[in-house]
């Protein structure tokens, strides 16, 4: 090839190499962008409620479209006490799979079984919430709720939290779907984090004659606690921004109640039943407010459980 | 008095029947839900759900328009959203070693993977459907696509990382100049694992119902125009099984069985075509 002709040859590629590059990094950038374009248009969107109420709205527990009041203390609360709910569930369950998909279960078995517990994570929300209101609630009502409130209604400190009615709906209910539904996600980060321990290591302490529970106990889980804390935080995330299931079960109540078992509401679901019939711009934009709390909390939450995943990988790959 | 074998015997018995039992007690609530979906939808998964529209209630009808609408706006979601992700997470693998951007993106986008959905539909709300004053189908369309391009980039660039460089050593070597080794090398070699993301994405989405709520709402009525609000299942199946007529839960129960039915197909669908990958979280 003549020389000029192999210089356009180069410059064409050079040329094309840089408006590649420059496209997937502008797509990347878009990434960052939508983050904030999200931020701002909730900002934006919320400006009325915020100039109106404050910080006021933030421990307020009316909620009165007639008055125009609003204040998010009641969905926040709810929101909280169904995702601790979930959390208190599923952490111990998401172990034990966890502890069975890496330890237990024979070699054949592990994948259609890990599988199955991640279709749980595919079933949609809509999903959950129908056969949380239809097939779940009555049962957990006619079944579960009044023992509840027998056994555990009466005891000092606990006990408000199980006076009530058996409705079937209420945040009780709404806590325990939504342990259902991040139960995947906390089981397959933690056995992700428990396969990346060194079998050295563990067999290290198998040779000096520990048992698998105490292999795992005290092993593996020191070994990957950050990880473990990292798929916590995650499932946290999950169950503080799922709106449908909760929807269906938590009734929809703007009520501060001590009970688990009355119904309550959550900042999405509150989202989900209002939005479309909000008139007025204040009630509009209180609800806006309302997905920019949300916003915010899932987003801490999730950068936090991030950052401890990241440090688990950073740890793994430095001393592999 | 246990000797302290026994006990140290005794307490891992327990500790691995519990964990059995977890194991146990997340198969029974799968079994349970799909159990109850082909209980209840199968009856009423009759061919005029294929062929009638949505009804007024107390009278029979289908779920065409919303079939559609839903496969209209996925379709479209999938198409705004999977060449963004596969770009940016093209960055990510390839030209991501140096440089803020590149670790900053990684870090938002895992965030966004798990975002509250609620949340995309109120921007969208915001951002679209305020400007042009109604609910519409791209509208929803760009909710979803917004949803999509976080599992794709994810997806991606994992991909892109488990190609091996003597690939594109060899590539390079043959003269190659780089976009000629990441399109026709890189990406080619990861074109099953990157398949496998958007299936994955497509499957999220098919799902989701709480970002159509502000964006697409509903239409009782057959609609091709993207411009106006459009029927889709999961909005239907909200609608319908929250309402007090008997003819209108049944037409839920069947959408929510056949929308169950596609979401794991394309959930396992995903997992076979490549083995490797687990991103549900």
């Amino acid at each position: 090839m003549p020389t000029f002709l192999r210089d356009v040859h180069m410059k064409r590629h050079n040329l094309l190499d840089t408006l590649f590059r420059n496209i997937t990094r502008l797509s990347a950038f878009a990434v960052l962008l939508l983050l904030v374009a999200i931020i701002v248009s909730l900002i934006i969107g919320s400006a009325p409620s915020i100039k109106a109420f404050g910080f006021n709205f933030l421990t307020s527990t009316d909620w009165d479209p007639v008055t125009d009041e609003y204040g998010a203390f009641v969905p926040i609360v709810g929101t909280l006490a169904t995702s601790a709910i979930a959390l208190l569930i599923a952490i111990p369950v998401s172990f034990g799979i966890a502890l069975f998909l890496t330890e237990l279960s024979p070699r054949w078995l592990r994948r259609p079984l890990g599988i199955a517990i991640e279709l749980l994570a595919g079933i949609p929300s809509i999903i959950y919430g129908m056969w949380g209101l239809f097939v779940f609630a009555p049962l957990f009502a006619d079944h579960v709720q009044p023992w509840l409130i027998e056994e555990l209604g009466p005891l000092p400190i606990f006990g408000p939290l199980f006076q009530g009615i058996p409705m079937g709906i209420g945040v009780l209910t709404a806590g325990i779907i939504l342990a259902i539904m991040v139960i995947p996600f906390i089981a397959s980060v933690m056995r992700d984090v428990f396969e990346v321990v060194p079998t050295l290591l563990k067999e290290s302490a198998y040779g000096l004659g520990a048992t698998t529970w105490e292999v795992m106990w005290n092993v593996v889980l020191p070994y990957t606690k950050i990880g473990v804390a990292g798929g916590i935080m995650l499932g946290l995330g999950r169950a503080l921004g799922e709106t449908m299931a909760v929807t269906f079960v938590i009734g929809n109540a703007h009520e501060l109640s001590a009970s688990l078992m009355m119904p309550g509401n959550s900042i999405s679901s509150a989202l989900a039943n209002e939005f479309n019939e909000a008139v007025g711009e204040l009630y509009t934009s209180a609800l806006i407010e309302l997905g920019l709390i949300l916003f915010l909390i899932t987003f801490i939450v999730l950068s936090l459980a991030r950052y401890m995943l990241y440090i688990l990988a950073k740890r793994e790959g430095s001393t592999a | 008095m246990l000797t302290l074998y026994t006990r140290r015997r005794l307490i891992n018995a327990m500790g691995l029947g519990i964990s059995a039992l977890a194991m146990l007690f997340g198969l029974f609530w799968l079994g349970w839900i799909l159990w109850t979906l082909l209980a209840n939808g199968l009856p009423h998964l009759t061919t005029a759900v294929f062929t009638q529209m949505t009804p007024p209630p107390n009278s029979s009808g289908g779920l065409l328009n919303a079939i559609a609408g839903s496969l209209t706006m996925t379709f479209l979601a999938a198409l705004i959203g999977t060449p963004i992700g596969i770009l940016a997470g093209t960055y990510l693998a390839e030209f991501g070693q140096r440089g803020w951007l590149a670790p900053t993106t990684r870090f938002i986008n895992d965030v966004l993977l798990s975002a509250p959905s609620i949340v995309i539909g109120l921007f969208i709300y915001e951002m679209y459907v305020v400007k042009i004053g109604h609910f519409s189908g791209w509208a929803g369309a760009l909710a979803l696509s917004i949803l999509v391009i976080p599992i794709v980039i994810r997806t991606t660039e994992n991909m892109l990382r488990l190609v091996p460089n003597t690939l594109r050593e060899a590539a390079a070597a043959l003269g190659a100049p780089q976009w000629k080794v990441i399109n026709m090398v890189t990406l080619r070699a990861a074109r099953a694992g990157i398949i496998t993301g958007v299936l994955l994405a497509v499957a999220r989405i098919s799902g989701e119902t709480a970002p159509l709520l502000f964006t697409s709402l509903n239409n009782q009525f057959w609609s091709s125009d993207l411009d106006q609000p459009m029927a889709n299942l999961p909005v239907v199946i909200f609608q319908f099984a929250m309402s007090p007529y008997e003819d209108w839960q049944s037409l839920a129960w069947a959408g929510a069985l056949l929308i169950t039915i596609s979401v794991l197909t394309l959930n396992i669908m995903a997992r076979v075509l490549f083995r490797q990958s687990s991103t549900t979280y």
